[in-house]
């Protein structure tokens, strides 16, 4: 499991830096987040929910099982949009209200 | 490197839920200045940093504080502190209610009550629940926060806490922080043994990979004494993912199957570590997979569960989405993690008296760090960095307390600064920080009951085990660094190494079997009453030194009188 940093996209504020509970993400020479150590991503998302560019998603490692598709959320207010790109393309989106607590 | 120097009255050390929470306790209600020193960032930091989708220590209606004591203690099979467990349980509702004051969202009926799930549990949306702690510490005036430091040893001066070292994760800096009083809560110790995904995957795991053990191995060495680390934790997660099975378990009611489709959760016992056996004895006599029984929930129901879990676990939903098979339609593969060192669910850490004070003057552990008190989950780590604060502040308060002398200050001083330069000045090794991990994790599961041996070992095995981690001991004070990224591995490394060898004591010193898994001794299968005792250990002069304690039962208050 780890994350992918879209670097043509990437607008290097160091967001992901900072807030990474491993310290994972580095700045690279050209100011851009990367990250330093993608097989020690514990696959918590909290980079990916700082991201002001959106430019940030997770996946599957092929060893656990993965198959390619890739997630992010993108924020309006109290209500994230999950996003899974599934390997064949298709999107799946899930809203989740934050105001509400969890069925389960 | 640069060498920094500060200093406070209450240094805390560990921003997680304990650490933040104990902050808040004293930003709140004292004059006591604070610092809390965190080696990422308290916004994320720790157990909860994708969040967390139940309150599962919490006295429902009916219930009471002694309840909860007695399900502890049932679940450990009376390996616990009951004045520990019951100044926790007495919180819980409590630090949940200040929680929602927060702006925790709590799931409640139209007469405004908290809605249980099962006797222990209410429903929330804990997503946000860790940026909502960091954020309640922005206003204080006595509070201060410092990302990204690492800390390493204690201070400490005639068996009193005076402060503690460490250095910058990315600036080439190191620290000196001097305090009256120090609050440990670092919680406890993954990536001792080798992970279910032991290639890219392998911080896919239960507990944060990044939670080192820190706070256990700077008090084995400082020489406090630490409990029960023979009570290892394994849980019971989703195959690969590593994400919870409780959620589907209670709330789609869903039960353990076989491969056969058989219902084996009542062969083997309903504890925390009979649910792990059960598993790891139908996968070994050939009735696995084993499954939560998932298939022919609603639509509806799948769709919730989707939610709760990108709420806590997004992979998990990444997961059922990808392989368009989501719980409706495949049974859910269940598998038994590598063991982890945690006081939070099983009872390792701090040997600590009802005012979570350790055994060196001045030092309070709140949290996974603490032993004694396990099924601690969030509100229970809320509680005990509650305790912490309070008896920190009482410890300042009552006593005069002068800091280390400028001639004993130098001498430590000299000796830390030259510790973590060493590290810069040495070779390029033939051995990396990477390959060291690989060969301790290695030991740790062929050698000392890891997910390769079914958790299982014995005597002659666990003897391997501590040569082999000695060695790696001593290889790994050869490692170079090139930055402090670098330093950082190196001394994670070297907690989880201490960490491995006082487990390695420890499961050698409990000649009993009472906890399948969890401490699974084949040369003595059985459990006895004779080993109804706690199992702690010291270190002296670089030996761990084993001391048996008699149980404190319930109704006694344990105070420390013997531990000088």
């Amino acid at each position: 499991m780890s994350i992918r940093i879209q670097s043509e996209r990437c607008i290097g504020c160091g967001k992901c830096l900072d807030v990474c509970p491993g310290n994972l993400i580095k700045r690279g020479e050209d100011g851009k987040a990367y990250i330093r150590h993608p097989q020690d991503c514990w696959g918590c998302t909290s980079c990916v929910k700082e991201c002001p560019e959106n430019v940030i998603f997770l996946y599957l490692g092929i060893d656990m099982g993965g198959c390619g598709g890739r997630l992010n959320v993108e924020k309006e207010g109290h209500v994230w949009n999950w996003k899974i790109e599934g390997p064949d393309g298709q999107i799946h989106m899930i809203d989740v209200d934050q105001r509400d607590a969890n069925n389960y | 490197m640069e060498f920094r120097k500060l200093e406070t009255d209450i240094l805390i050390i560990g921003g997680g839920t304990a650490g933040c929470f104990a902050a808040l306790t004293i930003g709140s209600g004292s004059e006591a200045e604070v610092l809390v020193v965190e080696k990422a960032n308290i916004k994320r930091s720790g157990c909860l940093a994708a969040g967390v989708n139940a309150i599962n220590a919490y006295i429902t209606e009916g219930q009471t504080p002694k309840d909860y004591v007695e399900y502890a203690k049932q679940d450990a099979d009376g390996i616990v502190r009951e004045d520990l467990l019951l100044s926790m349980a007495k919180r819980l509702n409590e630090v949940t209610r200040r929680m929602e004051e927060l702006g925790l969202v709590i799931l409640k009926d139209e007469q405004g009550r908290y809605v249980a799930r099962g006797k222990r549990n209410i429903k929330i949306n804990g997503e946000n629940i860790k940026p909502l702690l960091a954020d309640s510490l922005k206003n204080l005036n006595h509070v201060e926060v410092l990302n990204h430091i690492n800390i390493t040893d204690y201070v400490v001066e005639d068996g009193e806490i005076k402060g503690a070292f460490g250095f910058h994760v990315e600036e080439k800096a190191w620290y000196l922080i001097q305090a009256k009083a120090v609050i440990c809560a670092t919680g406890g110790a993954a990536g001792l043994y080798r992970p279910n995904n032991p290639g890219f995957s392998r911080h896919k795991m239960w507990y944060p990979p990044f939670n080192t053990g820190a706070g256990y191995a700077m008090g084995i060495r400082a020489g406090a004494e630490m409990t029960t680390f023979e009570m290892r934790f394994i849980a019971l997660r989703c195959k690969d993912t590593i994400a919870p099975t409780g959620t589907i378990a209670q709330g789609a009611k869903a039960g353990q199957i076989n491969g056969k489709g058989e219902n084996y959760e009542k062969r083997y016992g309903l504890t925390t570590s009979q649910r792990v056996y059960g598993t790891v004895r139908e996968n070994m006599e050939g009735r696995g997979p084993c499954y939560l029984q998932t298939r022919g929930i609603s639509g509806e129901q799948e769709e919730d569960l989707y939610k709760a879990y990108l709420n806590m676990a997004p992979g998990q939903t990444l997961r059922w989405i990808e392989t368009g098979k989501g719980p409706s339609v495949e049974n859910v593969e269940i598998e038994g993690t590598e063991p982890y060192i945690v006081g939070g669910h099983t009872a390792s850490g701090y040997w600590v008296d009802d005012n979570r004070e350790t055994t060196i003057r001045g030092l309070f552990a709140a949290g996974d760090v603490a032993g004694g008190c396990p099924q601690k989950y969030v509100t229970g780590a809320l509680a005990e960095g509650e305790i912490a604060a309070e008896s920190a502040v009482s410890y300042i308060n009552k006593r005069n307390i002068t800091p280390l002398g400028k001639k004993e200050m130098g001498k430590k001083l000299e000796k830390k600064g030259l510790e973590y330069e060493a590290f810069f000045q040495n070779q390029s090794s033939l051995f990396t920080i990477n390959q060291l991990e690989e060969a301790m994790q290695k030991v740790m599961d062929q050698y000392a009951g890891g997910i390769s041996t079914q958790y299982q070992f014995n005597g002659k095995q666990l003897l391997v085990a501590e040569e082999k981690i000695k060695f790696l001991g001593d290889i790994s004070r050869r490692l170079r660094a090139e930055d402090m990224d670098d330093l950082l591995r190196i001394y994670e490394l070297r907690e989880r190494l201490v960490v491995c060898e006082t487990v390695i004591a420890h499961l050698k010193a409990r000649k009993e079997t009472r906890w399948h898994s969890f401490c699974e001794n084949m040369d003595y299968p059985q459990k006895s009453d004779q080993w109804l005792k706690y199992v702690n250990s010291r270190m002296e002069d670089g030996k761990i030194k084993i001391i048996f304690r008699e149980l404190v039962a319930g109704g006694e208050r344990y105070e420390h009188s013997d531990t000088e």
